[in-house]
């Protein structure tokens, strides 16, 4: 049953990325730049960025990355679309995803008919040890890090919980780092484009090049179940459990659905949206599951008025890959305690009957926090178009879900586009 | 982390003072003078028995700034007898394999080394597998 309360509704008539990666040479503002003019190649009957009334910016923390705050006007300057109003929107690594939310929810209030949603972060300039620091930030920094937690160590907890609930092996996260590994090989702006295998095989080259003892791993399980190849970080989550620490940018342009037509022929539709939030992890009911996900789901679907079975594919938040098997249950593609079967089986693979994360996630597309959210609306935008390329999924997907998690799960939004032709 | 904060937060720290609710009795941690239960006003100081069990963990093996010196260690999420969960290192472990709902009990240590530019040593609670009774 739909239960539309919105007052009108909210088309995205394209989208626009950089590349993601370590970028040394590149700030926030070019990343920010370099996704706008991205933007141009698929609103395809052209803007004119005058036309735009307001800039919604998710970005985590260009204040402790990049000693710069205030960031969002900065950017829309650096575009020439001052002096709309501007606005940065800080929910950690979901502030992308609520960004577009918020933006939607201006249009949808009848203040806005146009508006850039956008989302960066520049995360590189930092020692690893200082990004460890700000990311703790988005987390309980009185109670939490002080016991000596880390992000990592969020998810690890979650994973311990996971595995002795639904007597899960430690394979199953391997399956799901595999799979985004392949296709984010697939992915021109991904930070990572080699597969598990292709890097286990230059591990190997490299150490027959050095002299040394060349590893004797046969495939990819073997090479993600030696520590030698995939060291431990806060067990059980190792090395290829993790997303990468990233710089990037992407943007989405939002307008009112009666507008739609004026940009493209094709625009996609904002049919559900959700957001909840919740606790530290030690005030959550249940560390196997994120509570918020499941409220911003379900809000999402009740408000587009489908089912879970109706979803074509998702990107989801794998931050860490136990976030992956659990959003996947979350989210009602399957049961709580079936998730990581699925994902051994195949099931979230581009050709399986669930695909989630074909621009391969954030673990091989790489996760520049703020604009992680956006990012996955790119990848909506391009496989609901037909226009992945070689990671392109079959059978016309119409129906396409980002789920953008915040912290280890103190927010989450969840937004459902539909393709309409 | 910064002196005044330290300080602000020294009883809780030391000896797990939280806050019992007068309206619904739920025990809180960390206090904060609004019950998360019942919504109602919570003020009254109740001093938590340090025991309780393993509620999840994970043995980290990079750790963070401050914490190099006792890496790898294990951190743990403790469910406290009287309800709340609290977030604290394990220490005393030996060679004794953690599990969920392993037995704990509170133990004040040294919880990080690297505040020396700022003059203080951080102590603080940490649990170790309960005594036999
Ligand atoms: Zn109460």
């Amino acid at each position: 049953m739909t239960e539309k309360k919105w007052s009108r509704n909210v088309a995205l008539v394209g989208t626009g990325m950089s590349k993601f990666g370590a970028f040394s040479d590149k700030t926030s503002r070019d990343l920010f730049v370099e996704a706008f003019c991205d933007l141009k190649n698929y609103v395809d009957k052209g803007f004119d960025p005058k036309r735009i009334e307001a800039l919604y910016l998710g970005n985590f923390s260009s204040d402790q990355f990049e000693k710069q705050a205030h960031l969002a006007p900065i950017l829309a300057s650096w575009i020439g679309i001052s002096p709309v109003p501007t606005m940065r929107i800080e929910d950690a690594c979901a502030s992308g995803g609520v960004a577009l939310r918020q933006a939607a929810l201006a249009i949808a209030s009848g203040e806005y008919d146009v508006v850039l949603v956008g989302g960066v972060e520049k995360m590189t300039d930092l020692h690893i040890a200082q990004v460890t620091e700000a990311l703790g930030t988005a987390a309980d920094s009185q109670f939490e890090i002080p016991a000596g937690f880390t992000f990592p160590g969020f998810y690890a907890a979650m994973a311990t919980a996971y595995m002795a609930k639904y007597d899960a092996p430690k394979e199953a996260f391997y399956h799901v780092s595999i799979k985004n590994h392949k296709n984010g090989a697939l992915n021109d702006n991904a930070q990572y484009q080699l597969t598990i295998r292709q890097i286990m095989e230059s591990k190997k080259e490299r150490a027959a090049i050095k002299g040394r003892p060349v590893p004797e791993w046969e495939d990819e399980m073997e090479f993600l179940s030696d520590p030698k190849g995939n060291p431990n970080i806060a067990w059980p989550m190792a090395l290829f459990d993790c997303s990468p620490v990233s710089d990037g940018a992407a943007v989405a342009l939002l307008v009112a659905e009666d507008l739609a037509q004026e940009f493209t022929d094709k625009p996609l539709y904002l049919i559900g949206s959700g957001q909840a939030s919740d606790g530290a992890l030690p005030d959550r009911e249940t560390l196997a599951s994120i509570p918020a996900a499941k409220l911003a789901g379900a809000q999402a679907y009740r408000m587009a008025g489908i089912n879970p079975e109706d979803i074509d594919l998702a990107e989801v938040h794998d931050c860490f890959t136990i976030a992956e098997i659990m959003a996947s249950e979350d989210l009602g593609f399957f049961p709580h305690g079936e998730g990581w079967k699925a994902a051994m089986q195949g099931k979230t693979a581009r050709n399986g009957d669930r695909p989630i994360n074909t621009s391969g996630g954030l673990k091989a597309k790489g996760h520049p926090v703020g604009a992680s959210g956006v990012g996955q609306v790119v990848e909506i935008w391009k496989q609901l178009h037909g226009i992945a390329g070689e990671r392109q999924i079959e059978g016309e997907p119409r129906i396409g879900l980002t789920h953008n998690v915040g912290g280890s799960g103190q927010t989450c939004v969840v937004n459902i586009f539909e393709r309409r032709d | 982390m910064e002196v005044p904060r330290h300080w602000r937060l020294k009883k809780q720290r030391y000896a797990l003072v939280g806050e019992v609710c007068p309206h619904c009795e739920a025990k809180i941690f960390p206090p904060r003078d609004v019950c998360p239960e019942c919504g109602g006003e919570a003020k009254t100081a109740y001093a938590f028995s340090g025991k309780g069990e393993v509620y999840s963990f994970t043995r980290m093996g990079n750790a963070p700034a401050g914490f190099e010196e006792q890496a790898p260690y294990t951190v743990a999420l403790i469910k406290l007898q009287e309800g709340p969960i609290v977030t604290a290192q394990l220490t005393d472990l030996g060679n004794q394999e953690v599990q969920i709902g392993m037995p704990v009990e509170m133990v004040t240590r040294k919880l990080r080394s690297d505040d020396g530019e700022k003059g203080i040593l951080v102590y603080g609670y940490k649990f170790r597998p309960a005594m036999a009774a």
